[in-house]
């Protein structure tokens, strides 16, 4: 702190930013506060597991965030050291190879990691959510074959589920998957996809049957199948640690023994992988949330200004007050989901949308005010906090709009139009 | 207290049984704050993790069974409830069972390594380990006592400041490579020893997501220091405890001329 101090005094250029930074990184995520405590409210046991996946961030994740942004790297070698300590299939079972944890546990990882780089737990989290939908819907073959390799990471998954013609209308999707003896033939193309091009298996929601979700089957298409090719790497906001790209299915012949789940049950499998997708992707905008609040208070007790700390104007202090507030409600509201899609509770798909819409626009907002807290600073690229801000911005829009989660919330509460 | 290790069968045995020290402290990246009455550091809602040194130390055993050097590895902490948790990682990282000396709170902060080393001591004498590794110090207090005083009172040769540790030629010892100041220093130990752990002796691996399932299910027996027969009397008293002074700002000089003239100045050189 004294040596922050007294470089900042010194030299008030880019060598500050680089002492702020290294200093932040180290000792941003210990709070002392109680409130900001990443471990409210949780028991010795998932503290420690906690414990472990804030450890391997700081190690291993977030002294490279900067440069995984700035150079487009997708951190394939990080990837793999996570899923060395089990975060690969993490609510998988242990049979072959998962690690047999609740989706607590994994909302619990998702933004310890996030803490370090949202990106990349994004990433993790879909890896994530393709590994469970095989291994709770695949055959004993389909499992043994996928899971052994999944749960490691030596392969990648990914979900293709929106086309340039469907997001939220996903049930209109216009991939087609004809009937040709034992394969399927895929045409169609998908878009936004997470990983496209770097990943080898791709989960495709595609029209087996007729129009609407019923008609929908999921074909697992792994990569190097003729016919299957990716569009441009496209060029983002943010998320710029990981390709994302269209994927086109040119007759694309797939064995039939890559469908997971009988015909017709696609929309269905995917969906429900969503729920705890949502969780997911919530308890990544939480940990870029928490960065950068605790990045924000840390400048306001070094930065001066009339003579006085930035902590010590009360406009300012009101803000991080409510920025508790939005963060920590949403943890709280995102660990019940993740608690409610663990009891099997038949309302948990409607606590899983209203924590995703919370949390995803609370975040984004507490990153919105802790760069508006760090003033110029916060606009230059050196500082972290531009970047939880670009990285958590689309959690807002995928995995399901925040308007669509509207429309499912008012459903749980209203009731579905037209039921008695 | 003598026990005496066939040594001819280090080779050939089950392999030497391990007890690891471990202490809980303030984490390393925490800034430390003086409490306002200058009785102490906060402790308090402060993150607390593995003295870095004793993680070392754990995973210098574990690595000892993988290469089959040592059959059972034994963790052991001296301190408040909370240092269960500081168990629980050591097990997570690959020790067979652990040993909790529990502190009442009254007596925590006035625990000095004179304490702790007669307290292993005594779990010694009914554990009968081959070989014990401590962290060389802990960072909370810096005191680089513990290890030392154990082997003096165990009457066993103490290798400190180790940066490797492997069987000797002939393997019926240990060979120790230590750091000193005047750089690296060899030495066969014969066993049962002390040996306390120095930065570079290892690089301490993750726990695992299977690992931390597994080690809630390995034996954690507690003890308290009446068991153990120990007076914990403190046997000094801290007055004070306060910030360093704050560093005032140096003087630049232009040239070797004005360097030594300063120096004059303040009668640092005649």
């Amino acid at each position: 702190m004294q040596a922050l101090r007294r470089v900042f005094a010194l030299n008030q250029n880019a060598s500050w930013t680089r002492t702020v930074l290294a200093t932040q990184q180290k000792s941003c995520l210990l709070s002392s506060s109680s409130i900001l405590d990443i471990g409210i409210g949780l028991s010795a046991e998932k503290r420690q597991i906690q414990e472990l996946a804030l450890t391997f961030t700081q190690n291993e994740v977030a002294p490279h965030m900067q440069k995984w942004d700035a150079e487009h790297i997708f951190p394939v070698e990080m990837f793999t050291k996570t899923a060395a300590l089990g975060f690969g299939a993490i609510y998988c079972k242990e049979e072959h190879g998962g690690s047999g944890l609740s989706r607590l546990d994994a909302s619990l990882i998702f933004e310890a990691i996030a803490t370090g780089c949202v990106t990349s737990s994004a990433y993790l989290s879909i890896h994530n959510m393709c590994a469970w939908m095989i291994d709770s819907t695949g055959t004993e073959e389909q499992r043994a074959k996928w899971l052994p390799q999944l749960a490691p990471m030596s392969r990648l998954a990914s979900y293709c589920l929106t086309e340039p013609g469907s997001g939220s209308d996903a049930a209109a999707l216009k991939t087609t998957a004809k009937s040709d003896g034992n394969y399927y033939v895929l045409n169609g193309s998908k878009a936004f996809i997470s990983g496209a091009g770097a990943t080898d298996l791709y989960l495709v929601m595609c029209r087996t049957g007729a129009d609407g979700p019923k008609g929908i089957s999921c074909v697992m298409v792994e990569k190097d199948t003729p016919g299957l090719s990716f569009g441009k790497i496209e060029r983002k906001l943010g998320w710029n640690a990981q390709p994302t790209r269209e994927v086109v299915f040119e007759n694309c012949r797939v064995p039939k023994s890559n469908r997971l789940g009988p015909e017709g049950s696609g929309f269905g499998l995917a969906m429900r992988g969503l729920n705890g997708g949502r969780v997911n992707i919530a308890s990544c905008s939480l940990g870029a949330a928490h960065a950068s609040l605790l990045a924000a208070r840390e400048y306001m007790t070094v930065r001066k200004q009339f003579g006085k700390q930035l902590a010590e104007f009360q406009a300012l202090q009101f803000q991080l007050a409510e920025m508790a507030a939005q963060l920590v409600s949403s943890r709280l509201l995102v660990r019940q989901a993740a608690q409610s899609l663990d009891s099997g509770d038949p309302g948990a798909p409607a606590v899983c949308a209203l924590a995703k819409l919370h949390a995803t626009e609370q975040c984004f907002d507490v990153c919105n005010r802790a760069l508006q807290l760090f003033g110029g600073y916060g606009y230059l690229l050196d500082f972290p906090v531009q970047q939880y801000l670009r990285d958590s911005r689309v959690n807002c829009i995928l995995e399901g709009t925040n308007q669509v989660m509207r429309m499912l919330v008012a459903r749980d509460i209203i009731g579905r139009l037209g039921d008695a | 207290y003598i026990h005496i290790i066939n040594k001819a069968d280090m080779a050939a045995s089950k392999g030497l049984k391990i007890l690891v020290g471990c202490k809980r402290v303030i984490d390393y990246a925490v800034k430390v704050r003086v409490k306002p009455d200058r009785s102490g550091v906060v402790t308090e809602g402060v993150k607390h993790s593995m003295n870095p040194f004793d993680e070392i130390a754990v995973e210098e055993a574990v690595r000892m069974k993988e290469k089959k050097l040592a059959g059972e590895a034994v963790a052991i902490s001296v301190g408040p409830p909370q240092s269960q948790e500081t168990l629980r990682t050591a097990l997570a990282m690959g020790i067979d069972r652990a040993i909790h000396v529990e502190i009442p709170l009254a007596q925590l902060e006035k625990l000095q390594p004179i304490h702790v080393s007669k307290l292993l001591a005594k779990v010694c004498e009914s554990e009968k380990p081959d070989l014990v590794i401590l962290g060389k110090q802990a960072i909370d207090d810096d005191c680089n006592q513990t290890g030392q005083m154990l082997a003096a009172l165990l009457d066993w040769p103490q290798a400190t400041f180790a940066s490797k540790i492997e069987p000797s030629q002939d393997s019926k010892q240990l060979r120790v490579t230590r750091e000193v100041d005047g750089g690296l220093e060899t030495i066969d130990v014969s066993v049962p020893a002390v040996v306390t752990s120095d930065l570079r002796l290892n690089e301490p691996r993750y726990a695992t997501l299977p690992n931390i399932m597994k080690a809630k299910k390995k034996p954690l027996a507690k003890m308290s220091p009446d068991q153990l027969g120990v007076d914990l009397q403190p046997r000094q008293e801290v007055i004070s405890v306060e910030d360093p002074p704050v560093r005032k700002a140096g003087a630049k000089v232009e040239s070797v001329e004005d360097l030594v003239g300063k120096l004059r100045e303040k009668g640092l050189v005649k």
